[in-house]
């Protein structure tokens, strides 16, 4: 088990490590220079090439990348090109926002997708489970920005129960900020929790027809306390390693849905560091989003094992 | 009488189609008696066990005769009392011991969890007495054995375990569906003694089903040969099997390979 852990841990820092080289590589491709951004298109070849001697642009790329990754790894990230203040001290507030997004994103993948799935489970080829199941096809096959939109302008703009675009982190009532977000995680969860849905109840119904629910019932058991006790435990272990590698997925589609509403989080931060060609935001936000990834299937991976006894000290 | 099983019938229904798998089953059992029901497969010897025990799902049956227990006609009661029943006063251990086991749970929380249905005892006593009823079942280090799963566990032991859970309450009758069939030769005949011995012991009656009429043959005093969902003959072990009037039981008589030449004259024990 320690071994395992070990190995995974390793494979990890490796993944996150190759991450930050196609980044930089990425970036050495792709057009477009910061200091065009920085000085503007009027600027003379000297203060060009003056800005990028200080911004160690002119160093061969496998020195700048050392050069990142040494100080990245002292806990600096670097300073950002366009806004002249410490990566960190920059994304902080961002951050915040995200996370914020993406863990209510996460609840209410959670309060949705649970109850409907046992729900729709139970009652199997009754009213209610076909309604569930037409409902999950829609819902899954449109994107979450779309959703996004929609809510906008439904709860926005028609009912009016939130004001599209009001969103700032600098209002510290989190109740407030709560309220707000609710909707862009709404869009961020609803496609996510379609998928949950689908998936608890293909599991719960084939753990339903396995040998040892026959065995259950035959001590006594009502059919509640086989769903409680038998089934559950037993159905929940793909879905739980599922909704752990959702997180990585849910990070990703806050940054694209806080467009739609307007939210300051890293999204919006990551779009115009590319556009200004600021690399070290780029590079932090990217291993950020890097890192969550691969923790989250980690920490999939250990839940499984936590869970199936069957896999315990492998 | 303990059971009385008088003209059963079961029908299986999905949407227009109906089969008939049991068709007028009778058979009468008293306590402590060890009954055998062989047949090949198909025959509706397990469709017999599990209407016996309420498995099967009642919008999918059709279900008519009765089946009187200790006096009460099982078909008549609802769900939620024949719950009462089961694993109580009747039990059932099954083919599979791979699979009928949960996975997830531990051995000692499957074997005494008729006690968490049934009863209001402890969990000190339970576990006291799912102990004892792992002993019963043979399971030489049940102590050990209450923390591990399933998975951790051989056939044989996990078919132990099977016993040990169904016995937990000293039913009065334990249905045995083809127990051993999955198993290897000498844990099956490890198996068959345990059975006997529980049956000597706690004087439970058990229903044996099995195709094996070797094994029935064995364990039972009685037995029911069944074909086509129809009880072909019954009678006695000996009278059904030295003297059989039927010439489909002649015929499964005939059909068992002779045992000297398979073994090469070597008598297994």
């Amino acid at each position: 088990m320690v071994k395992t852990l070990a190995k995974r841990m390793g494979l990890l820092l490796l993944t996150l490590l190759l991450v930050t080289v196609l980044a930089f590589l990425a970036f050495s491709i792709i057009p477009g220079d910061p200091t065009s951004s920085i000085l503007g298109v009027d600027a003379t070849p000297e203060q060009v090439a003056v800005l990028r001697e200080q911004l160690g642009l002119d160093l061969p790329i496998w020195q700048r990348y050392w050069n990142w990754l040494s100080q990245a790894f002292a806990g600096d990230l670097g300073t950002s090109y366009n806004f002249r203040m410490p990566v960190g001290q920059l994304m902080a507030p961002k951050m915040s926002a995200t996370l914020l997004l993406a863990a209510l994103s996460f609840v209410l993948i959670v309060v949705i997708s649970i109850p409907l799935g046992i729900l729709s489970a139970r009652h199997a080829g009754g009213w209610l489970d076909r309604v569930v199941t037409v409902a999950d096809q829609v819902t899954m096959s449109i994107p979450n920005f779309v959703v996004g939109i929609a809510l906008t302008y439904l709860f926005g703009l028609v009912l009016r129960w939130f004001e599209p675009g009001s969103y700032t982190s600098a209002t510290r009532d989190l109740a407030e900020q709560l309220r707000y977000l609710i909707f862009p995680a709404l869009a961020v969860a609803l496609p996510r929790s379609a998928m949950t849905v689908k998936m608890l109840r293909g599991s719960i119904l084939s753990e339903m027809g396995q040998d040892y629910i026959r065995t259950a019932y035959s001590k006594g058991n009502s059919q509640s306390s086989v769903l409680w006790r038998h089934v559950l435990r037993n159905a929940m272990i793909p879905v739980v390693t599922f909704l752990a590698m959702a997180i990585a997925d849910i990070v990703a589609g806050s940054i694209v849905v806080e467009q739609v509403f307007a939210v300051p989080g890293l999204g919006q931060l990551l779009i115009s560091s590319i556009g200004n060609r600021d690399y070290p935001v780029v590079q932090a936000i990217v291993v950020l989003v890097a890192a969550v990834v691969v923790v989250c299937n980690f920490a999939a991976d250990l839940l499984y094992r936590v869970m199936d006894p069957r896999l315990k000290g492998r | 009488m303990m059971l009385e099983m008088e003209h059963l019938s079961v029908r299986f229904c999905q949407g227009q189609q109906a089969v008939t798998a049991v068709h007028d089953f009778n058979l009468k059992m008293d306590e402590g008696e060890v009954v055998g029901i062989v047949g090949e497969s198909g025959s509706g010897k397990s469709v017999t066990a599990h209407t016996l025990m309420g498995l099967l799902r009642r919008s999918q049956v059709e279900v008519s005769g009765s089946i009187r227990f200790q006096g009460v006609d099982l078909l008549t009661l609802s769900r939620q009392a024949l719950r009462e029943y089961q694993g109580k006063e009747l039990s059932i251990i099954f083919q599979e011991p791979m699979t009928s086991l949960n996975p997830t749970m531990t051995i000692g929380a499957q074997v005494e969890e008729s006690l968490r249905i049934h009863t209001r005892l402890g969990r000190e006593e339970r576990r006291r007495r799912a102990l004892e009823a792992m002993a019963l079942a043979g399971l030489s280090n049940p102590q050990a054995l209450y923390r591990c799963y399933p998975h951790q566990l051989s056939g044989g032991m996990r078919q132990r375990v099977m016993i040990a859970a169904a016995l937990v309450l000293r039913p009065r009758l334990l249905l045995a569906d083809e127990p051993t069939t999955a198993l290897d030769v000498t844990i099956q005949a490890q198996i068959l003694d345990t059975l006997r011995d529980i049956n000597r012991k706690e004087g439970t009656a058990i229903l044996f089903i099995s195709h094996d009429l070797g094994v029935v043959k064995s364990l039972c005093q009685r037995v029911v040969v069944m074909r086509r969902g129809v009880i072909v003959e019954s009678g006695s072990v000996e009278q059904v099997f030295y003297h059989p009037q039927q010439g489909y039981t002649k015929a499964l008589i005939a059909a068992r390979p002779a045992r000297k030449k398979l073994m090469g004259g070597v008598e297994h024990g």
